[in-house]
């Protein structure tokens, strides 16, 4: 569905169900050079499984207008005009990677409007190279062929997400060629560099720990190579937030999807009791 | 810019898609002859069949053998995913009835398989999917070829049999600012002489049956899709872009940004027309992709020197190889194809049918056959077998004389190739009385 949000049209897929309000709210939030459609499964699955769920496209990235927003702190403020847009009062919140910040700091800003809090990937500071920002700048595509490469632990997790048949590799690189290609398109510059300026700068990691008012959860992959799993120890002791390791790398959704659906379904659920 | 990124060629073409079997250890694929598999609960099947968890109900559908032969050649065409089926004629109809109903229309290269041009000529037309076909290299007939109602242009990497080479980048750029997408047929060329995703094409596909498989055991197709291809904003594909009845009302493109087209396609196509690929099939064409880059390398070594003796052999009239400066498209071919332009290619014999059969008959090493891309060398005489049903004059415009004789050249010695051909060129010398 689309919302006017702070003035601009904002996409929210509903995992094929109509959303209704009046439903336990869990919101997706994607990370850099993605969109909702990296949460496909997980998401479907809550939606028909009684939950009201909304999974953005940020701005800037896929069918919501753009451009991309400059900092943590302005999509987790964006993410909370979203909610009252579609008439959200309280929900859980899930971010994965860049979107893990913007969960966390929505969830700092939401307090007991925060339901539940899970971080897929996350990592504070989450610093990224410089090779890697001077490499978006000069060679975007070269970039995603890095990050690529670095966001997956295998040539053939099972199963393949969303359904057999599907490179994973190849679907991730599909997908952040386009949202570069379309961010550049309506004139906004470069997608790539702009999300990971955005990861890299994000500095209030632990104060918006400290203001979380809901149980957290955290998931990350063994073989992570983007974040690996001691960049998260920090944080995770500030939230005194469950960790559990998958054995995936950064594409938790995809390499293991099952066992990330069946980690936050049960986490949200002993809210829910 | 050093940095990490994706295995080579090679390394995919053993990995892609496939580990240790983590049930058993197996280190090579295992085949799964499985009709079905069973349900960890009533619930886990109700999330299997409405897509909220990935996994193999019926082998119809989808199947875990067939799976790792379909995100293998993915991974080696740089796609987002790919979908086996029984054959390439129905890798070519899975694609096409997945975009097209009645009332649409195709815009197709001129130069293509024989059988492509039965299903779009003769076939689809009969379920009122019409085909507008151009010179593959006549760039204004394309655009002027397309109509509101076209939904595809399709064409071949290089066309049969006269291996004109299709201008992908350009094609591809008409076909983008129309707001369609460019499939390509790459059977000839295989993803290690071309990558067509590279170029600007939106999908491909193999008759795996070819170079893929490589050894002339099984027939089998596999459709990749580039993922690159903007549904939405095209506005033409309703089937992709809009609820779909038949399957809970899905949205396939809010579903998956860039697996809209192959949702559709297993979930409505696969499912409906049922042209699976049977997973021993997959496992067998698996072990021809494995060894594919060594196999295309011998192709080519032994096709440059078959092409070298034929263009200065004095029966000999016309080779049609782009690699040669003499073929219209060589320096196009030079661009796309630097690797070579395949190892199937056709010449003109000096003399009329007598030469023609002569020269066939007198073949020992070469077998007398309708395929190509066997390990084994491969003739035929397109004026009397795959194109037999044409008048000179079609024959003509599709590039085909009397004399015109096919060749898929193999992996035997190229010694023994030119001494047969030699052989069989001068039985052809004698029929003509010279």
């Amino acid at each position: 569905m689309k919302l006017d949000v702070q003035g601009r049209a904002a996409f929210v897929y509903t995992g094929g169900k109509t959303l209704d309000p009046g439903l336990p709210a869990v919101v997706f939030i994607h990370g850099a050079m993605h969109d909702h459609s990296v949460w496909g499964l997980q998401s479907r699955s809550l939606a028909h499984h009684g939950r009201a769920v909304l999974v953005p496209d940020l701005p800037g990235h896929g069918r919501s207008d753009g451009p991309a927003l400059a900092s943590v702190e302005a999509c987790a403020d964006w993410l909370l005009a979203l909610l009252a847009a579609a008439g959200i009062e309280r929900a859980a919140l899930v971010g994965h990677s860049m979107g893990s910040l913007i969960a966390l700091e929505a969830a700092a800003r939401l307090g007991e409007r925060a339901s539940r809090l899970v971080l897929l990937g996350p990592a504070y500071p989450m610093k990224v190279s410089d090779t890697l920002l001077s490499t978006s700048l000069d060679e975007p595509l070269k970039a995603i062929d890095m990050v690529n490469a670095f966001s997956h632990a295998g040539h053939a997790a099972k199963p393949s997400a969303p359904a057999p048949g599907f490179s994973l590799r190849g679907a991730n690189r599909a997908l952040m060629r386009r949202l570069q290609a379309g961010h550049a398109a309506a004139g906004h510059g470069n997608l790539f560099h702009q999300d990971f300026q955005v990861c890299n700068r994000y500095a209030g990691g632990l104060e918006a720990a400290a203001r979380v008012r809901c149980g957290s959860l955290m998931i990350v992959g063994e073989h992570d190579q983007m974040t690996p799993p001691k960049a998260s120890a920090a944080l995770a002791q500030a939230l005194h937030a469950k960790v559990l390791a998958l054995p995936a790398g950064h594409s938790l959704m995809g390499e293991v999807p099952d066992a990330v659906l069946n980690a936050i379904q049960a986490f949200i659920s002993e809210e829910a009791r | 810019m050093p940095g990490p990124s994706d295995p080579g060629f090679d390394t995919l073409a053993l990995h892609a898609g496939a580990g240790p079997d983590p049930s058993t250890g197996a280190r090579a694929v295992p085949i799964h002859l499985s009709t079905s598999f069973v349900f960890e609960s009533s619930d886990h099947a109700a999330a299997l069949f409405n897509m909220e968890r990935s996994g193999h109900v019926y082998s119809r559908i989808s199947n875990p053998t067939t799976a790792v032969l379909e995100e293998r050649v993915a991974a080696l065409e740089g796609g987002t995913g790919a979908i086996a089926t029984a054959s390439g004629q129905a890798a070519l109809h899975l694609a096409i009835c997945t975009l097209a109903g009645a009332g649409s229309h195709i815009v197709a290269s001129s130069a293509l398989y024989g059988g492509s041009h039965n299903l779009l000529h003769y076939t689809l037309a009969r379920f009122g999917i019409a085909t507008t076909f151009v010179r593959p290299g006549d760039i204004d007939g394309w655009r002027a070829a397309i109509r509101p109602e076209t939904r595809l242009l399709f064409g071949e990497t290089v066309g049969n049999p006269g291996l004109d080479v299709l201008d992908i980048p350009t094609v591809s750029a008409i076909a983008h600012e129309h707001g369609l997408p460019l499939l390509v047929d790459s059977t000839l060329t295989s993803p290690w002489l071309m990558r067509p995703f590279d170029h600007g094409a939106d999908l491909v596909y193999h008759s795996a049956t070819k170079f893929l498989s490589g050894h002339g055991t099984v027939i089998g197709g596999v459709l990749v899709d580039s993922g690159l291809f903007d549904w939405e904003a095209s506005g033409r594909f309703p089937e992709l872009t809009r609820p779909y009845d038949g399957f809970h009302g899905m949205v396939f493109s809010e579903e998956s940004t860039v697996g809209a087209f192959l949702l559709r396609a297993r979930r409505e196509g696969l499912r409906d027309f049922g042209a699976c690929m049977s997973p021993h099939t997959a496992w067998l064409i698996l072990q021809g992709v494995e060894t594919l880059s060594l196999r295309m390398e011998r192709h080519m070594a032994n096709a440059r020197k078959v092409v070298a003796f034929l263009a200065a052999h004095p029966m000999v009239a016309r080779v049609g190889h782009p690699d040669l400066p003499t073929h219209p498209d060589h320096e196009l071919a030079k661009r796309l194809l630097p690797r070579g332009s395949g190892s199937v290619f056709s010449f003109d014999l000096k003399g009329q049918r007598a030469q023609g059969r002569a020269f066939i008959e007198a073949l020992k090493v070469f077998s007398h056959l309708a395929n190509v891309g066997d390990c084994r060398s491969l003739v035929i005489h397109p004026a009397t077998t795959t194109h037999f049903r044409m008048d000179d004059a079609a024959l003509a415009q599709a590039g085909i004389t009397q004399g015109t004789i096919r060749l898929s050249i193999g992996l035997e010695d190229a010694d023994d190739l030119i001494d047969d051909l030699s052989r069989a060129l001068r039985a052809a010398q004698k029929a003509g009385g010279a």
